[in-house]
């Protein structure tokens, strides 16, 4: 069996396995999943110029026929050893891997929504998830439950961000960005749909972002509110009454809509709380793997040779991951150096 | 003999000064009550009540019986401490009458009679003796046990003990060295005079051998009443202020005083009440939490000594887990917000949009409250509950909703919660209506505590439920789940609704018994008391109640409470439900096997 691995095929542990595959050095990639790619299949185009995703994933098409890799796809792991040197890693199945170092690349997973009760998802049909609308995105059709074109359509943000009532007081920074790309592709797929947005603060954090804000305004009419959702409600045709507040000028606000998109935020995954409860290992306080520091070991754990790469540290954007699993293939490369001397 | 020593004058300036501390003390207490308390506590006088006030200070004051409840060991030692010092100086005046035949004697002969004794000869001396010696004994064990307290708190059922300022510990001190100094000075006399009894004539004998007596017998005596003079004078400004205190609160409990929203005199004497035994910081689930300083014994000891309080104050769940550790019955959650409310500026809020909600007449009145309306199953199960019953009721906050006032009230906004209630009160009584029903425990004991509704009946949605069982309107079925049910702190603490939630989830399911329930039962972490608590502070306090439950490993979480069932439901080890969506599914069952049963009766007559 070959020494390095790294667990999670998304992303983040593609493009490690990638550069250390292209430093020579052997890797085992142990994915819980049948698929490669995880999260990131999820979406038809990235923020903020509308990139295909499939254009990123493409990067990775000929990795698992690489010679050096092991592939295992099914793979859950359950525990590490750190009796043994190097640590093994014990899967669900009892097979054993040798893992020095370890990569953990466990990724996110987005709020459940349904927690969120007074929002009504799981409740009326009419709210789904940005997750569900990138999906009618890519397939270039966007119909309400009832096979009807929603004339008018609202966004909801920081669902499961920045609310301590659902225990997560972080910002998950991309779903603003996200909310405004999404409404700019619904529009263009529907031109003559009604677009709100509701915010609490609009965070623009990318060099681009700003433009693409103020083009969502002035080019395709999209608007918004500031304000939180309070609750929802359905009428007897389905339709959704949303109340909201505008704190812009102070006044409770209802509205009619025909379809509520929620944008949810990114969470540590279940299993990286799980994994990270079982074997030790440091949770922040926010539940993501909590790194040995926040500026120059930002891929390093608490523990000798295991690194982190990608959003099991918090949220990130796609670029933002794949340089910071870059960061861990590096720290990986130098602790292997380390050693050997 | 009676010589004519000096040695009783700290003893007497000690004395002097508590008793005339505590009598201004009481009147000024007095004074400050209300107008209708002043009246309840003179006619409580006359009532039986008297004698049930008595009890209660024999059992809790002198016995200590509620911590008896707590751990033996350390209800022996409270009790040792009290019960035994009380009947030294019962039975040490007895022994004086007996001895002078005569009431007529300075009042601290009994406390120095071993000198001024040397050789009682009356008629049951021996047996007064060796009582005295006895009781001395059991007081010493309860010293020995106090200071064992301080080195290992574990063997008396405690996990934590309570912090002690400097001048707390010269108090103790002095207290602790009462009793010795008492064993030490009877003991040199009984050396002399062999006027002890087993313990004192005993040890007596070992001191005439081995230090010379003459030396230090003066001294001896000097010391013991320095040790109670002092410890007198240090009472009313230390933590055992709480023993004259307590009888006086005893008392005016039973007058039928209650706490009111504002600081007054009584909370005052509730607060010099906290012995600071420290029973309430093991029931404070933020301990665990890692916030050592809010607890009640903490919060109460910063009031009397005027530091800030405002972390304490506000940075608690107000879950009255407290309250019922409290041996002292103390009203911590009441002492809390009357002084929130103090503490509070007045919002400027503006409760203008009250005045949009429309009047309907009606029979039953259902408000849902704010928490329910963020969680709509559980008002769609009311909904479905009420159709299969055929009530006709008032979605009173439907649409337009106003809040109960409930949580302002928590957070000390008197004024603003008062506007609240007026406005509902208004609605309500211009409905007609005859009951009232709440899905939310918050709002339910807004309604019960701080509202007027003459002639309408409050019920939380569990005790109409169960009526409705009760009176065959509601099937009973087994649905076939485990279950554990929550208590919501509002509910069960709060207002002591404890049996009917349990008799209503019986009537659906297998409810499984918990260690932890009704009144020990653990906060969900997000009561809404908690306003100054950090976010992770609450969801370690949410993590670790669910871990508890997790071990029993229900099928379903039954709680009575939209707001815990959130907090819950965040933490997905187990699915968790309101007692109204239970319900609710149990008609929805019986409904579909109804409707099976008559059609498989068509087909066996067809």
């Amino acid at each position: 069996m070959k020494k390095i691995a790294v667990i999670g095929g998304g992303i983040a542990g593609l493009e490690v396995s990638r550069l250390l595959l292209q430093e020579g050095l052997p890797v085992t990639l142990i994915e819980k999943g049948s698929r490669l790619g995880g999260n990131l299949r999820n979406y038809a185009h990235l923020f903020p110029d509308f990139t295909p995703s499939d254009e990123i994933l493409g990067n990775y098409r000929f990795l698992p026929s690489n010679s050096d890799l092991q592939l295992l796809m099914n793979t859950q792991i359950e525990s590490i050893d750190f009796s043994t040197q190097p640590y093994t890693l014990h899967s669900k199945d009892g097979i054993a891997i040798p893992a020095d170092p370890l990569i953990i690349a466990t990724g996110y997973q987005v709020f459940d929504a349904k927690l969120k009760e007074e929002f009504g998802y799981g409740i009326y049909d009419g709210v789904i998830t940005s997750v569900e609308l990138e999906k009618m995105i890519k397939q270039h059709h966007i119909v309400t439950p009832y096979g009807k074109i929603p004339r008018r359509i609202a966004f909801i943000h920081c669902v499961g961000s920045r609310d301590a009532k659902v225990g997560n007081s972080y910002c998950s920074r991309l779903c603003c960005i996200t909310a405004i790309k999404q409404a700019i592709e619904t529009k263009k797929l529907l031109p003559e749909t009604e677009i709100f947005c509701f915010y609490i603060d609009l965070r623009m954090y990318g060099l681009t972002f700003e433009e693409l804000y103020l083009n969502a305004q002035k080019e395709y009419n999209i608007q918004f509110v500031r304000g939180r959702l309070s609750e929802t409600s359905e009428m007897i045709d389905k339709r959704l009454i949303i109340k909201a507040e505008d704190t812009l000028i102070g006044r409770p606000l209802q509205m009619k809509a025909d379809m509520l998109v929620l944008m949810v935020g990114m969470e540590a995954s279940d299993f990286s709380k799980q994994f990270a409860y079982h074997n030790g290992l440091e949770i922040g306080d926010h539940g993501f793997f909590q790194p040995l520091n926040q500026f120059n070991a930002r891929s390093k754990s608490q523990k000798e040779g295991i690194f982190f790469a990608g959003t099991s540290i918090g949220p990130m954007s796609v670029a933002e991951t794949i340089e910071h699993a870059r960061a861990a293939a590096l720290s990986a490369i130098s602790y292997l150096k380390d050693k050997e001397y | 003999m009676i010589r004519e020593p000096n040695f009783q004058y700290p003893f007497l300036i000690g004395t002097i000064f508590l008793f005339a501390y505590l009598i201004v003390r009481i009147i000024l207490w007095y004074i400050e009550l209300s107008k209708y308390d002043k009246l309840r506590f003179i006619h409580f006088w006359k009532t039986k009540s008297v004698w049930a006030a008595l009890k209660d200070a024999i059992a809790d004051g002198l016995l200590h019986s509620s911590i008896f409840k707590k751990n033996l060991l350390l209800g022996y030692m409270h009790m040792s401490l009290a019960f035994g010092w009380f009947l030294l100086i019962v039975i040490g005046h007895l022994e004086v009458m007996v001895d002078r035949r005569s009431l007529n004697f300075p009042f601290y002969y009994a406390v120095f009679y071993r000198y001024y004794q040397p050789h009682p000869d009356f008629a049951g001396a021996r047996v007064f003796g060796a009582l005295m010696d006895l009781l001395l004994l059991i007081i010493l064990s309860g010293v020995a046990l106090a200071i064992l307290k301080r080195i290992k708190k574990q063997i008396f059922g405690m996990k934590r003990t309570t912090k002690l300022k400097p001048f707390d510990k010269i108090a103790l001190t002095s207290l602790w060295l009462i009793f010795p100094l008492r064993l030490l000075a009877e003991s040199l006399s009984a050396a002399y005079y062999h006027n002890g009894s087993f313990m004192s004539n005993t040890l007596g004998a070992w001191f005439i051998q081995n230090v010379r007596v003459s030396a230090i017998y003066d001294l001896s005596w000097w010391l013991y009443s320095c040790s109670i003079g002092f410890f007198f004078i240090a009472l009313p400004f230390s933590r055992y202020m709480h023993i004259p205190t307590e009888i006086v609160f005893i008392f005016l409990r039973h007058a039928g005083i209650m706490p009111k929203k504002y600081w007054n005199s009584y909370a005052q004497i509730q607060m010099y009440s906290c012995s600071r035994c420290g029973i309430c910081l093991d029931a404070c689930q933020l301990y665990e939490a890692g916030v050592s300083n809010v607890q009640s014994v903490y919060f109460l000891q910063y009031i009397r000594n005027n530091e800030n309080v405002d972390k304490s104050l506000f940075g608690c769940l107000i879950c009255g887990r407290c309250q019922e550790a409290c041996p002292v019955h103390i009203n911590l959650n009441d002492l809390r917000t009357a002084l929130r409310i103090k503490a509070s500026k007045p919002l400027t809020f503006s409760y203008g949009y009250t005045q949009m909600a429309l009047q309907q007449k009606t029979d039953i009145i259902y408000f849902a409250g704010c928490m329910t309306h963020l969680t709509p199953p559980i008002k769609f199960s009311m909904a479905r509950i009420f159709n299969f019953l055929g009530e006709k009721v008032w979605y009173m906050d439907e649409d337009k909703s106003i809040c109960c006032g409930g949580p302002l009230m928590l957070a000390g906004q008197y004024d603003s919660a008062s506007q609240l209630i007026q406005k509902n009160t208004e609605l309500i009584m211009a409905s007609g209506a005859k009951t009232l029903i709440l899905s939310c425990p918050i709002c339910y004991k807004a309604f019960r505590e701080d509202y007027v509704l003459p002639g309408i009946s409050i019920k939380f949605h569990a005790v109409y439920l169960n009526d409705m069982i009760r009176q065959g309107r509601l099937p009973k079925i087994n649905l076939g789940f485990k279950t554990i049910y929550h208590d919501p702190c509002a509910l069960g603490r709060g207002s002591k609704i404890y049996d009917e939630p349990r008799y209503v989830i019986d009537s659906y399911s297998q409810r499984m018994r918990l260690k932890k329930e009704k009144a020990e039962a653990l906060c969900c972490g997000a009561g809404l008391g908690g306003i100054n608590l950090p976010i992770e502070t609450k969801n370690k306090v949410t993590f670790e109640a669910m871990t508890y439950f997790a071990r029993f490993k229900p099928n379903v979480l039954i709680t009575a409470c939209p707001l815990c069932k959130k907090t819950f439901a965040r933490d997905r080890r187990i699915p968790v439900i309101d007692i109204a969506e239970l319900t609710a599914r149990a008609i929805d069952e019986y409904v579909n096997e109804q409707k099976k049963s008559v059609r498989e009766a068509r087909l066996i007559e067809s």
